[in-house]
């Protein structure tokens, strides 16, 4: 009998903090890439769905001393003990063992949110409305990504319909491996500063393993353990101390929490 | 008296097993005729020749072009070749005004699911014939059968209603694609098969 064993990888991001310039491309490149429906009218920063957010944080300083630094947030694919996963009660959540990438099933989710707030970086959302495109849209919407209905969490996922792309390239050409310029996701695709690496974590001679080993490579709220697949660079130091730092939270933050 | 009380729960039970396993089944399913008629032997095998693959053809990128366009149809049918009242009818109604036929596809899947053709055929070496049964072999369409409440194909959960299947072409389930990838993939992931 004939068992297949996919080969193992743990993909992972970089993402320049010193290179991003805040333009949003990201945020818009993913928004299409996986039928994200754009806001309604009432929509507000709660009830909106933006996978990829780009955050604004600053050193504190006034001007003209301050400095800024932009932080494209999406999930950043938890590694150990993954909170949405182990809260959630329907197994919507799972780890895929061959890629690393966390899996958000919609069709099994209940919409408790018990994963949002489990979610120590706001990266999930709600479905509060069955998604609705202005007329004209739908006609560009991606085949290769189911929409969501009303009642269900979804979140990042590393583009899985573009391993999935990848996949079918090397199944044509009969390779068992993909190839790693076949799997990017959209928003590095987007990017126009080139600020977000992707690739294989495990693989030594990728350029996301060496970029996530260097000096400059940290990644956010490192102490709690979940040991994220997402990294940030930075050579400022009060932006790395962003990292670790219990801020004070705006108003506006708490409302989402 | 007794004999007429103690038939009453059998009779109940009677009824309900008749509603529930032949008056359902019957009610849930609405049958649509196709559009206009193919018939796929006269153009595999003995008739014209061609293989699955010269209509339903696999990219090199390992896209699925799933059924041919109408431009596909008039490489060789600009005019009618045969004297069939179906074809003289496909080729007015839709060859020669450039319209597509909105085919009913009996294979498919719901929005959610993703099968890629290409890891199934080069990869695991599957026929079209263990999925598609004699479809090609045909020489008639079938009516499409469709479920009312989801507006799937029949041939997704299989002519049997209590979900036995006797060819592996009779239903295609989750369960059914669990079935065969359990045994042969080690590692499995929901993102495998759902987009």
């Amino acid at each position: 009998m004939r068992t297949v064993t996919t080969a193992r990888s743990r993909y992972g991001m970089v993402i320049d903090l010193d290179r991003c310039t805040g333009c949003g491309s990201c945020t818009v490149a993913c928004s299409v890439e996986n039928n994200i429906p754009p806001g309604t009218e009432n929509v507000t920063e709660r009830t909106g769905i933006t996978w990829m957010r780009v955050y604004e944080a600053d050193d504190g300083k006034s001007f003209p001393d301050t400095h800024s630094v932009f932080v494209p947030i999406m999930c950043q694919q938890c590694g150990n003990e993954t909170p949405c996963m182990s809260v959630c009660p329907q197994n919507a959540v799972e780890v895929d063992p061959a890629t690393g990438i966390v899996g958000q099933i919609p069709e099994r989710c209940l919409g408790c949110r018990y994963c949002m707030a489990a979610c120590p970086y706001h990266a999930r959302y709600f479905n509060w409305w069955d998604p609705k495109w202005p007329a004209g849209m739908e006609a560009a919407m991606n085949p290769d990504v189911a929409p969501r209905m009303r009642g269900v969490v979804e979140k990042c996922n590393f583009c899985q319909s573009r391993l999935h792309t990848a996949r079918e390239r090397a199944a044509s050409t009969g390779r068992t491996a993909i190839d790693p310029a076949d799997y990017v996701p959209a928003c590095v695709e987007a990017c126009p500063q080139r600020a977000i690496t992707f690739g294989d974590l495990d693989d030594s001679d990728s350029f996301v393993a060496a970029l996530a080993a260097g000096d400059r490579a940290f990644r956010f709220l490192s102490r709690i353990g979940t040991e994220p697949k997402v990294w940030y660079l930075s050579s400022r130091e009060w932006v790395r101390n962003l990292s670790d730092r219990v801020v004070a939270r705006t108003r506006k933050e708490n409302v989402r929490g | 008296m007794t004999i007429t009380r103690s038939l009453v729960p059998i009779a109940g039970l009677a009824t309900g097993l008749f509603a529930g396993w032949v008056v359902f089944p019957t009610v849930l399913y609405t049958t649509v005729d196709q559009p206009v008629q193919f018939n796929h032997a006269a153009h595999t095998g003995n008739g014209a020749g061609m293989s699955c693959q010269d209509c339903h053809a696999l990219g090199q990128d390992g896209r699925f072009a799933g059924i041919p366009g109408i431009h596909q149809c008039a490489e060789c049918h600009e005019e009618p070749i045969g004297s069939s009242e179906n074809e003289r009818r496909f080729v007015e109604e839709y060859v020669q005004q450039n319209r597509e036929v909105p085919w009913l596809v009996y294979a498919r899947q719901p929005d959610n699911a993703y099968f890629p053709h290409v890891v199934h055929v080069h990869k695991a070496k599957l026929a079209c014939e263990t999925c598609h049964g004699k479809h090609g072999s045909s020489s008639g369409l079938r009516p499409y059968e469709m479920n009312r409440i989801s507006g799937y194909s029949r041939d997704i959960w299989g002519s049997s209603i209590a979900g036995i299947k006797s060819q592996a072409w009779d239903g295609m389930k989750m369960d059914d694609c669990i079935s065969c990838h359990s045994v042969h993939n080690n590692d499995r992931a929901c993102i495998d098969c759902h987009k």
